[in-house]
């Protein structure tokens, strides 16, 4: 019962915080791809893979009040972290028995990175049945406006290659 | 004539309960309609489970893939010598409308949960596979089953193209709102969807909506808030979807102990197996799935039999308000409680939560976590909708989420009186 909403739980146990949702979307999708357990369901969207149940089950975790959110207003937009709580905390020795591998290294790796930067990473690996200058090329046609440099690509790749290996 | 720019010599027209006819007029569409791919979703109801709560839920997703395809028609034929609208992509939108859902499976979200299958995944290899639709596209060019796929996948170039039919306000949403709450009959999910059309505007990566145009964008938001709590989240309709995944779990494990069926289940076995190929998955429909749960009924198994007893004869599981935050200890006691009166908790202890369904309402978001509605503004800005509207804005922000413990009350009332088990279990449920 709830495993998925435990694995989120789990997760968010290894890091302090999370500042951004696009941020959180990108980590768990990367995470996923890099073999995680995560079952959120992704479909590519304006910008790269975006996760409706991923949003829902952390406004759920945020409702039981097993995370914490904050918001702040910025100029355009609403920026929002997530912590957990103690609540949390209580919930998770509910799962102690559910394998799961540890993430803090991943974690910490994604933590480090730019919002933008998880954003060419995501795509990438959502194009990953494609070869590798396929998958440029589609990154750069989708991204157009992003205008990813070639730097940035190389980096992306070196990131995906220590992330699979 | 090239084939793409073939017409037909008389306009085909299909009656339609939600936008009264269905215009088509180019010969690729009419070929595409015709294909025993297209012709399957008959077979696929829009709303799964929902017809168990609203009885004229039984529309398919053919009605409303035809639907949708008559939204992007009338969108483009307005989109017309605009700017950032390139004709050249007026027969990759229709068809991309009309083929979005061609990859659903029977009752899809249970299907796709049990067996770890994704619609999406089916509907671009039934593009580009060897079948009906890929012949018709591939008349069109070489590239244009690929196009297809790209658009209904959201990964074609031309973000325009894709927000047509996926986007926070699109041809997909418009006509399932209106035909959802037509065939259930409620009197939410209508929304003046000719005034919208008529105030969108094409921009360079996106569909926007001319500011004035912004009290309908209202009611379409309020509309899908409402069927969103209304009909998508039914808590009846729920209790049959979760024993539809009930069974096909049941199903799926007494495969994997070699049970031996009543009748070999031949259409499930390579879903059982993970090994879904394309052949199969188009032979598996809603009318194939609910002939085994009639002949299931009578299978030896207790639980698969009384599971599809439950799901054809709807008889369905009860349920309580359940909060994990405060519930956890009793949802672990109710387990054992279960398991003591020889009812498996595995199959009849079920929590449902609001994110289990593919449903959602509008929220605005963070910059850069998906693309919200635009209002385009008489000097060119474009401003977020909830910035514009108090309307929007008050019921974005709210967040409601649920959870439900669904059981089957007849089996726990039928425990002799005298049991302490059933006395608890009560308790626990019911206060």
């Amino acid at each position: 019962m709830l495993n998925n909403h435990a694995k989120l739980v789990r997760f968010f146990s290894q890091c302090e915080e999370v500042v951004g949702r696009k941020r959180l979307q990108k980590m768990i999708y990367i995470l996923k791809k890099a073999g995680y357990p995560f079952e959120e369901r992704y479909e590519f969207h304006f910008y790269g893979p975006y996760s409706e149940e991923l949003t829902l089950r952390v406004e759920e975790l945020c409702n039981l009040g097993f995370l914490n959110e904050t918001h702040e207003k910025k100029s355009n937009y609403h920026q929002y972290r997530y912590s957990l709580t103690e609540g949390g905390e209580e919930f998770l020795t509910h799962y102690e028995n559910m394998p799961f591998e540890d993430m803090t290294e991943h974690i910490h790796n994604m933590n480090e990175e730019s919002s933008r930067f998880l954003e060419l990473v995501s795509t990438m690996l959502y194009f990953d049945q494609l070869s590798r200058d396929e998958c440029e090329e589609k990154v750069r046609a989708v991204k157009k406006k992003m205008n990813y440099t070639e730097e940035e690509l190389q980096q992306a790749w070196s990131f995906i290659d220590r992330l699979l290996n | 004539m090239a084939y793409k720019d073939e017409k037909l010599h008389e306009e085909k027209v299909f009656k339609d309960p939600v936008h009264r006819y269905v215009h088509v007029r180019d010969r690729v569409i009419w070929d595409l309609i015709g294909t025993p791919e297209f012709q399957r979703l008959r077979r696929v109801k829009q709303l799964g489970t929902s017809y168990t709560t609203f009885h004229g839920a039984e529309h398919s997703r053919f009605n409303h893939s035809l639907g949708v395809y008559e939204i992007v028609r009338r969108i483009i034929n307005n989109f017309e010598n605009r700017p950032n609208w390139n004709e050249d992509e007026r027969l990759l939108c229709l068809a991309a409308a009309l083929l979005h859902d061609l990859g659903h499976g029977p009752f899809s979200h249970s299907f796709e949960k049990v067996f770890k299958l994704d619609h999406e995944d089916f509907t671009r290899k039934i593009i580009l596979g060897d079948t009906g639709v890929n012949a018709i596209l591939r008349r069109v060019d070489s590239k244009f089953p690929h196009k297809v796929a790209e658009v209904i996948n959201k990964t074609y170039e031309n973000k325009l193209v894709v927000s047509l039919i996926s986007s926070q306000i699109d041809a997909d949403r418009m006509d399932y709102l209106q035909r959802d709450a037509y065939f259930t009959g409620v009197s939410y999910g209508h929304f003046d969807m000719e005034r919208i059309l008529r105030v969108m505007r094409p921009m360079e990566d996106q569909v926007v909506v001319k500011e004035s145009g912004m009290h309908a964008v209202e009611d379409y938001i309020m509309s899908r808030y409402q069927m969103y709590w209304q009909v998508y989240f039914h808590p009846v309709t729920r209790s049959a979807e979760v024993i539809l995944t009930k069974i096909l779990h049941r199903a799926k494990e007494l495969y994997e102990n070699e049970y031996s069926f009543y009748l070999e289940p031949y259409h499930f076995t390579s879903f059982f197996a993970g090994d879904v190929d394309l052949q199969d998955y188009l032979k598996l429909d809603e009318n194939v799935v609910m002939y085994y749960f009639q002949i299931w009924k009578d299978e030896i198994d207790p639980v698969l039999s009384d599971l599809c007893k439950r799901f054809v004869d709807r008889h369905l599981f009860k349920y309580v308000e359940f909060n994990p935050n405060q519930q956890m200890s009793e949802w672990m006691e109710l387990h054992k409680l279960f398991q003591k009166a020889g009812i498996d908790p595995d199959y009849y202890l079920v929590v449902d939560s609001s994110s289990d369904l593919p449903y959602d309402f509008y929220r605005p978001g963070e910059e850069g976590e998906r693309l919200p509605i635009h209002l385009l503004r008489p000097n060119g800005e474009l401003k977020e909708l909830s910035r514009q509207s108090d309307i929007v804005e008050s019921i974005s922000g709210k967040k409601r989420t649920d959870h439900k413990l669904y059981f089957p009350k007849d089996l726990i009332e039928g425990l002799s009186n005298r049991s302490k088990t059933k006395k608890r279990i009560l308790e626990i449920l019911y206060g």
